[in-house]
């Protein structure tokens, strides 16, 4: 009798666990994306202030751009992240939606002796003649052309780039192609892409590593890596022929200009844009998520996540050499959201009460 | 007498029952046995297959070019094996040249001319060498050896050795320190203790009586080496020199940190390259469509190599047990 009162006890309190847990399913404790590795310092920073504010953790596998494409298109993750922008039709095909979620901007580094951040000047075609192999020295003409009363030794340059295929490497070559028909012919821009010459470092610290570290070397690296190791970054023309230096205002500056408005998916490449403040190598990184959720709850709870990110995050993007999204751009993309993410009745899953101001 | 006839009935049932389930437990252990050695058959054939579903995509398209083309195009999808497998092969060939005379010096001292106080730290020493993990070897070779050899021995080499008729243009290129020679040359570090050991082990085989037989007739220690212990043991020693070499050829995290990672082919030796297995481990991340496939074509050609390096290791090894039994009869 005893015996059989504990069972049916401890059987109900199993069944009152597990209608519990049902009625509370919607109560989700952690938030699933991959991708890209570029966002990956500014995401754990906004995911950790924001657990801290409501209990919610975000786990981000920085497995790389194209990693991250992959496993949203498979549904392991709540979100996946990528560098570059996916095409219009290819989000139509697979039912994403894309949004930009903050920027960045690509610096050229340099190791010259005696040769410190903003000393010497490129613009677009001579960066893109360097990165060819024609100029292969630091006092070519062509150079000293751009550069006079700068002490350029005479020594050859050494190209490094990427080793592995990379959301950076998209955003540079994707410069160079639009400034250089040479550059477009022979190369072209990608993820990764035919070096002509140089050697490849893996990641933006491989890179950084390698350009602190070779005399006469120059690279490309996020202008955060370029900070952190204390490297010469060049300045350079932009498509208003003004020389700018890399810094927050000029992202924002490229970021400003820009067309969001046409592009599907918000893919705009912020390379080589018009403005006089512009730097010419700006890109965001972007958020996929399905536009037929099943999960509903889900991604109500990551929508919220990037909302608050948006509208509490700048400050802690700034302290990271991030660019947060302009004002507009949010609320474009907030309308978006509204517009396009449906549970499995078609009904909205975000709507304007649910911004995280 | 009946107690014992009683206990003689429990211990026969007993024993009925330790035998039955010995029976059992025997036909069990040989099931499970046979099991574990075919599913090492299973995975092998499994990993083939896949690499080969996988490498047909590439294979198709590129055919028999693709083991030719030097171009490896990710913008314009043209993808070839040849510098990564130029790469791998010689980047394993600079670590066999390095590699195998230090391990025969090792293993001569070890066993013909060290005290016996001196061999066991030595030998526990070499075999812990093995024990380090790659990725050590490839960050010492990127902080400490790269930028050593850049600015002392590059240049030396370059300014003596470049000038050489035929050989001189391989010792060109940037005073970089990340390069296909440094890699060779880390990779060298790193197979010497698998072929030191392996060697070692063989020449401690050869019989005493030989070569006292041989010091009695007033041969020096290098004729006895060279005369006596080394044709005893050449089968071994190849064997062992095949374990290093399908080492050298598969090492990816060391080879990623210090060759540089360009898809070069150039006779300079000093200029970054690439090998199968840097390739893969740098570009596997981002590639997708007809990349990936061409990626796990490398991957297939790699394994094929290596398979076949093993296997002849294996044959060797083979032939020395059967001359060691024909010696004995």
């Amino acid at each position: 009798m005893n015996r059989l009162a504990k069972t049916l006890v401890l059987g109900s309190a199993v069944i009152g666990l597990s209608i519990s847990s049902s009625v509370f399913a919607s109560d989700v404790k952690q938030i699933n994306g991959a991708g890209a590795s570029f966002p990956y310092p500014i995401y754990s920073k906004w995911a950790e202030a924001y657990a801290a504010k409501t209990g919610i953790k975000l786990n981000y596998q920085s497995i790389g751009s194209g990693g991250g494409i992959k496993q949203i298109k498979a549904k392991t993750v709540d979100f996946g992240a990528s560098d570059a922008p996916l095409k219009g039709e290819d989000l139509a095909e697979s039912g994403l939606v894309q949004f930009p979620m903050v920027m960045g901007g690509v610096v050229p580094v340099v190791n010259i002796e005696g040769v410190k951040s903003g000393d010497i000047v490129l613009d677009g075609e001579l960066l893109a003649e360097i990165f060819l192999g024609n100029v292969s020295k630091w006092n070519d003409a062509k150079i000293k052309a751009m550069n006079p009363g700068v002490n350029l030794p005479d020594a050859e340059i050494t190209i490094v780039h990427r080793a592995d295929g990379s959301g950076t490497t998209a955003i540079f070559t994707d410069y160079l192609k639009k400034v250089s028909t040479k550059w477009a012919d022979e190369v072209g821009a990608g993820t990764a892409v035919k070096w002509p010459v140089g050697l490849g470092g893996k990641g933006n610290e491989g890179v950084a590593s390698y350009v602190g570290r070779v005399k006469g070397s120059i690279g490309y690296v996020e202008y955060a890596y370029a900070l952190q190791n204390n490297l010469a970054y060049t300045k350079l023309k932009n498509k208003g022929g003004q020389s700018v230096s890399p810094t927050s205002e000029a992202f924002q500056a490229a970021a400003a200009g820009a067309d969001w408005k046409s592009a599907p998916g918000y893919g705009v490449v912020l390379t080589n844009q018009p403005g006089a403040a512009s730097w010419p190598i700006t890109g965001a990184t972007f958020i996929l998520m399905h536009k037929d959720q099943a999960k509903p709850e889900v991604a109500k709870e990551v929508l919220k996540f990037f909302s608050w990110s948006y509208h509490n995050g700048q400050k802690m993007a700034d302290e990271l050499h991030y660019v947060p999204m302009p004002e507009a751009v949010v609320n474009m993309v907030e309308a978006t959201w509204a517009a396009e993410f449906k549970d499995a009745s078609g009904k909205a899953i975000w709507d304007a009460g649910m911004v995280q101001k | 007498m009946s107690t014992p006839t009683n206990t003689g009935d429990a211990s026969a049932s007993y024993y009925e029952r330790a035998r039955l389930w010995g029976l059992w437990g025997d036909r069990l252990f040989k099931g499970l046995s046979v099991f574990f050695g075919l599913l090492v058959l299973l995975i092998i054939a499994g990993i083939i297959i896949m690499l080969l579903i996988g490498a047909m995509p590439a294979l198709q398209q590129f055919g028999f070019s693709f083991l030719t083309n030097a171009e490896w195009d990710p913008v314009n999808d043209e993808y070839g094996a040849l510098v990564p497998m130029v790469g791998t092969l010689v980047s394993a060939l600079i670590a066999m040249l390095i590699g195998v005379p230090v391990s025969f010096g090792i293993a001569l001292f070890l066993t013909q001319m060290a005290p016996d106080w001196i061999k066991r730290p030595v030998g526990t020493a070499i075999e812990l060498l093995a024990a380090i993990p790659s990725i050590i070897y490839g960050m010492w070779g990127l902080f400490f050896f790269a930028p050593f050899f850049a600015d002392h021995i590059q240049p030396w080499m370059t300014s003596n050795l470049g000038g050489i008729p035929l050989i001189g243009a391989l010792f060109q290129g940037p005073p970089i320190g990340v390069s296909m020679f440094t890699a060779g040359v880390i990779l060298g570090i790193m197979i010497i203790p698998f072929i030191a050991s392996v060697m070692r082990d063989v020449f401690e085989i050869v019989p005493q009586v030989l070569k006292e037989s041989a010091y009695g007739m007033g041969c020096t220690t290098w004729e006895v080496v060279w005369n006596v212990v080394l044709p005893y043991t050449k089968a071994g020693v190849v064997g062992g020199i095949m374990l290093g070499l399908g080492r050298a050829l598969g090492e990816t995290m060391a080879v990623t940190f210090v060759i540089g990672n360009a898809h070069n082919l150039t006779w300079g030796l000093f200029n970054p390259g690439n090998t199968i297995a840097s390739t893969l481990a740098n570009e596997f991340n981002e590639a997708s469509g007809l990349q990936i496939s061409s990626l796990i074509a490398l991957g297939l050609i790699l394994f094929i190599v290596t398979f076949i390096v093993l296997s002849l290791s294996k044959w060797m090894l083979v032939k020395l047990g059967e001359r060691q039994e024909g010696k004995k009869t």
